[in-house]
């Protein structure tokens, strides 16, 4: 299966980054070779196997619904491009 | 009648009252000061993992279970992708291919009575996003992670209601559920329960769905009433003008009334959903799927069903009654004690409801208890006073001046029903009033019926409405037609 210049970029975009047109051309034949590895995958048997969610062969520990203190905002909001009282203040969003 | 149908589907978000986050101990409590309650997790720090919360499973077991739906022994995790601000992963948790609840059914009641059975496409658990803060930022935003992770399950439906009030009336089922059972508080004002409603319009005898539009985030009754009766005028405006509807999703404005075009909605590969790495399978075992079926309360309509049989309610009343838990506590107190449900039925559906919705108070924060309420009840059928002086005694229970007995002692309230005494006031009304008397008897039936009312009036004013008004009527009526 073979993808385009123009799919690479809306993936792109949908990834928020950024490719540039010559580097699109040559994503489109790398992405291209990969998608024609799933091909050759996907004419294995696989009808009567279902569909694996996970690799290891365990189920998800569970934890109890216990409050551990989680108040970092003295280490993180620092770290913030910027931020204004308790918030971190990111340019407007407009719903 | 329209030539057009309306169809609706709905996509529910519930809050889970869990006590920490689904994927982090942070706390989900509300109302902290912004980030306060924000982990490493929540905060989307490299290199953290989450850790699923078990309450958080079991809430969304038990949902299943309370609407018949199939549950899935595996379920699993899955990411959906976008970029927002208030979602600092760059992907929502989710579940989409394995959902944890399979399809089910909620009955409703409507409002003439009839049933409807509204299924249940499934429900899945997944995280809420963070908070934008878009006022008093100047010209940014301001973020607060504070409710990001909080659980929720997503309960999605199928389009199967046919106007704005069957709409309704499954989201107050649905929301009488979820906290009957507990696993929701039930806050509507502080998002704990937000509908997600789909609306499409077709001609009457059509098959084919209509295109349709989705209004997000509505968190109110009313207002979800409000936007699906505006959202189908103006589709059907649209379409009878010779125009089609555009498949995108709408944002409501309750205040104004009017909705707007959000973004046109995407296709579901935009979100590039893929099985979520940091999370394995959920397995849930037979012993604790029996366990959380037995741990399940009364469901309401279970209950509706015992007030229609234990106490003769009509389907209306009990479904009223029933509807939540605080209310139907109270109700089943103050008929027990008063050993009458239709009048506890009545006074709790009548004074007590409207003066609680005058006062915008919920039945928890009821100055009335149900002891008082029966106690008052009680005095009515044992005719220590009329159902005109209980109002007087409500009114004075209600601005805490005591218990009824106390209320009717302290005011000297008392029914009077000695009939020596009786017959002396009917004898000095007719005496004081002889013109009326003589007109009485000089008319014929039928006006005689209106005149009557002259005379329960004065002996009403004389006794300052304490006269047994079954003994002044017989009294009455005697000393007028003797």
């Amino acid at each position: 299966m073979a993808i385009d210049q123009d799919t690479v970029l809306k993936v792109a975009h949908l990834a928020r980054l950024h490719v540039s047109a010559e580097q699109s051309q040559a994503l489109a034949g790398r992405l291209s070779d990969i998608l024609n590895m799933v091909d050759q995958l996907q004419q294995a048997e696989v009808d009567n196997i279902a569909p694996l969610a996970h690799p290891l062969d365990v189920s998800q520990p569970l934890r109890e619904d216990v409050v551990q203190p989680a108040d970092l905002r003295d280490r993180v909001l620092p770290l913030a491009p910027a931020s204004e009282g308790s918030c971190f203040l990111v340019p407007r969003v407009i719903e | 009648m329209s030539a057009w149908e309306t169809v609706i589907g709905l996509e529910i978000h519930v809050q889970l009252a869990t006590k920490t986050k689904i994927f982090s101990s942070a706390s989900t409590a509300v109302g902290a000061e912004p980030n306060s309650h924000a982990s490493l997790v929540d905060l989307a720090m490299p290199g953290t993992l989450p850790v699923l919360n078990r309450e958080a499973v079991n809430m969304a077991v038990k949902f299943g279970l309370a609407v018949g739906a199939e549950i899935n022994r595996r379920s699993a995790f899955e990411r959906k992708n976008y970029f927002y601000p208030d979602l600092p992963k760059g992907y929502q948790t989710t579940q989409l291919a394995e959902p944890i609840v399979g399809t089910g059914n909620i009955e409703l009641i409507l409002d003439d009575g009839s049933r409807k059975t509204v299924r249940i496409h499934h429900a899945h658990l997944e995280e809420d996003a963070g908070k934008s803060l878009h006022e008093d930022f100047h010209g940014m935003t301001g973020i607060d992670l504070n409710r990001a992770g909080t659980p929720l399950i997503e309960v999605v439906t199928e389009p199967d209601m046919r106007s704005a009030e069957e709409a309704v009336a499954f989201a107050r089922t649905l929301h009488s559920l979820v906290t009957a059972i507990g696993i929701c508080d039930g806050e509507m004002s502080q998002g704990s329960l937000r509908f997600d409603v789909n609306v499409s319009v077709r001609r009457k005898g059509e098959e084919k769905l209509g295109t349709r539009t989705e209004t997000k985030n509505l968190n109110s009754f009313r207002f979800m009433e409000m936007a699906i009766k505006k959202e189908v005028e103006r589709q059907i405006d649209i379409l009878e003008d010779g125009g089609s509807i555009t498949q995108e999703t709408r944002l409501f404005n309750g205040d104004t009334g009017v909705s707007r075009s959000m973004r046109s909605k995407e296709d579901a590969n935009d979100y590039r959903y893929f099985p979520c790495p940091d999370l394995l399978p959920v397995m849930l075992s037979e012993e604790q799927i029996i366990e959380l079926k037995n741990s399940l309360p009364e469901l309401p309509a279970q209950r509706l069903g015992r007030f229609v049989e234990q106490y003769g309610l009509s389907d209306y009343d009990a479904r009223i009654l029933s509807s939540d838990l605080a209310t139907s506590d109270y109700f089943e107190a103050v008929a027990e004690r008063s050993d009458d449900a239709k009048l506890a039925a009545n006074w709790i559906m009548g004074e007590l409801t409207a003066r609680l919705n005058a006062e915008e108070r919920s039945i928890k924060e009821c100055p009335m208890s149900a002891s008082h309420l029966a106690e008052l009840i009680a005095r009515l059928k044992d005719n220590t006073i009329s159902s005109k002086i209980a109002k007087q005694v409500f009114e004075a229970c209600w601005n805490g001046e005591g218990s009824p007995d106390q209320v009717i002692e302290a005011r000297g309230l008392k029914q009077v029903s000695d009939s020596g005494e009786l017959q002396k006031m009917v004898d000095k009304i007719i005496a004081e009033n002889t013109t009326q008397a003589e007109a009485y008897r000089a008319a014929d039936e039928a006006k005689r019926k209106k005149m009557f009312g002259f005379f329960v009036g004065q002996a009403m004013k004389a006794s300052q409405g304490k006269a047994n008004p079954q003994q002044i009527n017989e009294l009455l009526m005697k000393a007028l037609e003797g």
